[in-house]
């Protein structure tokens, strides 16, 4: 588990946003900066019946679309790094895809899948798969040569070798590119959320700012990054977890 | 019994071929240990990987009690210069590593926790390889290896990076488990001291590309106070020669 010390920083960052947002709204005096608790206060009410549904859909979308990432990212990323040849065959058309602003397809993708969840997810993936995939081939590559060794004079087999060395060799850097895929994924998240949906953090934030409803606007602001706060807490206690041989 | 016919060994920079070994023969009986002598860079440790199966390009022939080498069917031990320990399991995972491979067991049986304790490693089981010092990290490798109840020992200069109390402590150790054991053994070694205290003959080997230059009985083998007898300094001086003339 985490230490101490991080909540205790973590309060100290949370209190230090508080002051400053208390300190605006008591200079600026301006509906669109509402003070911190009237927010919360807000925020209790609604919380309940009006929002926990949307974060629901938002979270399921972001878990979704990170194992997606994963699970197609990792194997490809392994492979990648353990066999030179389909290495030489991917790489060039990982690099080459990589930069396209994915943003830029959208309107493709709309088109192919619809307005509905498959287009959502498919732009999460294809944003963060390419991060995990890099990530995943450096990892196996930087493993030392020797460790193979005194595998291989063992007699073990390919499949050995992944689930002896090259799984657990990378399993740290996958999650370092996982948690770097978070914060990606849940602004992509956001923006998707903005078009052809009623549900989602995006659409409750979006729905309040249309409405002029300050109150309810800073609400999902609060808990989209709350969510992310919990999400990333997640990440660190497991990579604690899996990297206490480093 | 493990005979080398011939044995010559390239390997490949940019196309061109370097020969790191050329020519070498010997016959190795069962039971017996073999120390290894020769500058750096004078192809020992390749010799050696073609022995553990990892290297298989080579001409000439190799046979281990009159069949090839196949890691996947005899059971080598490899114990390295670095220790070649896996850092994300801990003692018990990597002392079971071997006999996890060989499919043989699961859990440690009486020969095992003999091995560990006769190597002052049986109260570190949990700790992980970075939480260990040099020379118990090495005590894990052959640990490791003795578990195998291997057909043939081999190593690779294993103890150069200890310090000298630590190499000599570990040597008696060493010697005694070979004792218990009667494993054949290859030990490959930069020093005149070691090869001289650890095998019962002593292969010389030339600068690269490696031949054997010669094959000395060693009288000094098992010897009770070995370092100050004069037969000791004869031998060394011998050795010393040989390696001189290249």
């Amino acid at each position: 588990m985490l230490s101490n010390r991080f909540w205790r920083g973590a309060t100290y960052g949370l209190l230090l946003v508080i002051i400053i947002w208390q300190a605006l709204a008591w200079l600026l005096k301006i509906p669109i900066i509402p003070p911190p608790l009237a927010v919360l206060t807000n925020l209790i009410e609604i919380f309940a019946d009006k929002m926990g549904l949307h974060l629901l859909y938002s979270l399921g979308r972001i878990i979704a679309g990170i194992s997606i990432a994963i699970l197609i990212g990792v194997p490809t990323g392994l492979l990648m790094g353990y066999f030179e040849r389909i290495d030489k065959v991917l790489s060039p058309l990982v690099y080459f895809t990589y930069p396209i602003p994915k943003i830029a397809l959208l309107p493709i993708i709309m088109l192919l899948f619809g307005l509905g969840e498959g287009s959502k997810l498919i732009m999460i993936v294809l944003i963060v798969i390419f991060q995990i995939i890099i990530t995943s081939r450096d990892a196996v590559k930087a493993i030392p040569q020797d460790i193979f060794r005194s595998l291989q004079s063992l007699g073990a087999g390919r499949l050995q070798m992944f689930t002896e060395i090259i799984i657990p060799a990378s399993l740290a850097d996958v999650l370092t590119a996982t948690r770097l895929a978070l914060g990606t994924a849940v602004s992509i998240l956001f923006f998707t959320e903005t078009f052809g949906t009623e549900y989602g953090m995006g659409y409750f934030i979006m729905d309040a700012w249309m409405r002029v409803n300050y109150l309810d606007m800073y609400g999902g602001i609060v808990i989209l990054s709350l969510m992310g706060f919990v999400l990333f807490t997640v990440i660190d206690i497991t990579e604690k977890r899996v990297s206490a041989w480093r | 019994m493990i005979e080398v016919k011939d044995l010559t060994v390239h390997y490949y920079r940019e196309k061109e071929a370097i020969p790191a070994l050329r020519q070498v023969n010997i016959n190795i009986g069962t039971g017996d240990i073999y120390t290894f002598i020769g500058p750096s860079g004078c192809g020992k440790s390749t010799f050696l990987y073609v022995l553990s199966g990892i290297l298989k390009d080579y001409e000439g022939s190799v046979r281990i009690d009159g069949r090839p080498v196949d890691p996947k069917s005899q059971r080598i031990g490899l114990i390295l210069q670095n220790y070649g320990l896996l850092p994300w399991k801990n003692v018990y995972a990597n002392t079971m590593l071997g006999l996890k491979i060989k499919n043989d067991q699961k859990f440690l049986d009486d020969h095992c926790h003999t091995l560990l304790k006769q190597l002052g490693i049986d109260h570190l089981l949990d700790r992980y390889p970075k939480e260990l010092s040099g020379g118990q990290q090495q005590r894990v490798a052959i640990a490791r290896a003795f578990m195998l109840k291997p057909d043939l020992l081999l190593m690779d200069e294993p103890f150069s990076a200890l310090d000298a109390i630590t190499r000599e402590e570990l040597q008696e150790v060493f010697l005694n488990l070979w004792k218990e054991n009667n494993v054949t053994t290859v030990f490959i070694t930069h020093s005149v001291d070691e090869a001289l205290y650890l095998g019962s003959k002593i292969v010389v080997f030339s600068p690269s590309p490696g031949r054997i230059l010669d094959v000395l009985d060693n009288p000094c083998f098992q010897m009770e106070n070995l370092r100050s007898s004069e037969k000791y300094y004869d031998m060394s001086m011998r050795i010393r020669k040989i390696l001189n003339k290249g």
